[in-house]
């Protein structure tokens, strides 16, 4: 079953975009750069979830990373970095392996999209998926669904904890303001 | 021409080999969490194309809506972890902060 001309190259610009921001992620000396470069690598993603007909995962990935998790990385850059430090370069640790190591994992992915999963084409036209994962996830999966709730309650008191800090620091970090 | 699952598998590794890379290089507890973030996007990409692939069934998706959950709960948690190395080190390098005792 061949896709149309309009799939084939809506694939091509989505996943250009995702590996391009990821590039950008990864050699921008610039963290802030870093941070701006997510947005694209998560937008394209995203993207390649709606060409794959999973829309409700497209969207909960544009809610969730780009409205949640990018903000909170911005957030966190714009917090730990001094602004004049902000060109200070991160890269001093590992590049001759880390070169190598991304050479060779490029080397594998490639290896295995052209064999292993080569040829493996689309069985048919998509259904709707929402329904049918709203039921399973209410039905099949719901005990990982309450866990979840559970978790996600943890990581809020977790994070709201471990951010506001101690009565100690906040008086340190008083003194240091004085 | 057709796009087929050797095309989405190859773009999940790209993603993830980056994210390694960025992992390992970066000394910036940040951007350490960038390439945490990058590789976990490269997992989910990949359930979710062998969902489709394999045709009517939906866990993979299922699967990768609670992979974005975890992943969101553990950006809080670590980023608030980051918050506080950078108020007792004033650094967020992570070579640079060696002491757990504040």
């Amino acid at each position: 079953m061949g896709d149309s001309f309009l799939a084939v190259v809506m694939f091509y610009f989505l996943a250009a975009v995702a590996v391009g921001g990821a590039v950008m992620v990864a050699f921008s000396r610039n963290i802030v750069h870093s941070a701006f470069s997510l947005l694209a690598t998560f937008a394209g993603v995203a993207g390649l979830y709606a060409l794959l007909s999973s829309e409700l995962v497209a969207v909960i990935q544009l809610l969730v990373y780009v409205g949640g998790v990018l903000i909170l990385i911005l957030f966190a850059v714009m917090l730990t970095s001094r602004i004049d430090e902000a060109r200070v370069s991160n890269r001093s640790f590992g590049i001759v392996p880390g070169a190598a190591l991304l050479v060779a994992m490029c080397a594998v992915a490639f290896y295995l999209a052209s064999t292993v999963f080569a040829g493996r084409e689309l069985p048919g036209p998509a259904e709707p998926t929402v329904e049918r994962i709203g039921h399973e996830l209410l039905g099949r999966f719901v005990l990982p669904f309450e866990i979840v709730s559970v978790l996600l309650l943890a990581a809020l008191l977790g994070g709201v904890t471990l951010a506001r800090g101690s009565a100690r620091t906040e008086a340190a970090e008083r003194a240091e303001g004085d | 021409m057709s796009i087929g699952l050797g095309h989405y598998t190859a773009v999940s590794g790209l993603l993830f080999a980056l994210g390694l890379y960025t992992l390992i290089t970066r000394r910036n507890a940040v951007a350490v969490l960038m390439g945490v973030e990058l590789i976990l996007n490269a997992g989910l990409v990949n359930l979710v194309a062998f969902s489709r692939f394999s045709g009517g069934s939906i866990d993979g998706q299922i699967f990768a809506l609670f992979g974005i959950v975890l992943a969101a709960a553990e950006a809080v948690v670590a980023l608030a972890i980051v918050l506080q190395l950078f108020r007792a080190f004033r650094s967020v390098d992570a070579s640079e902060t060696r002491e757990l005792k504040g």
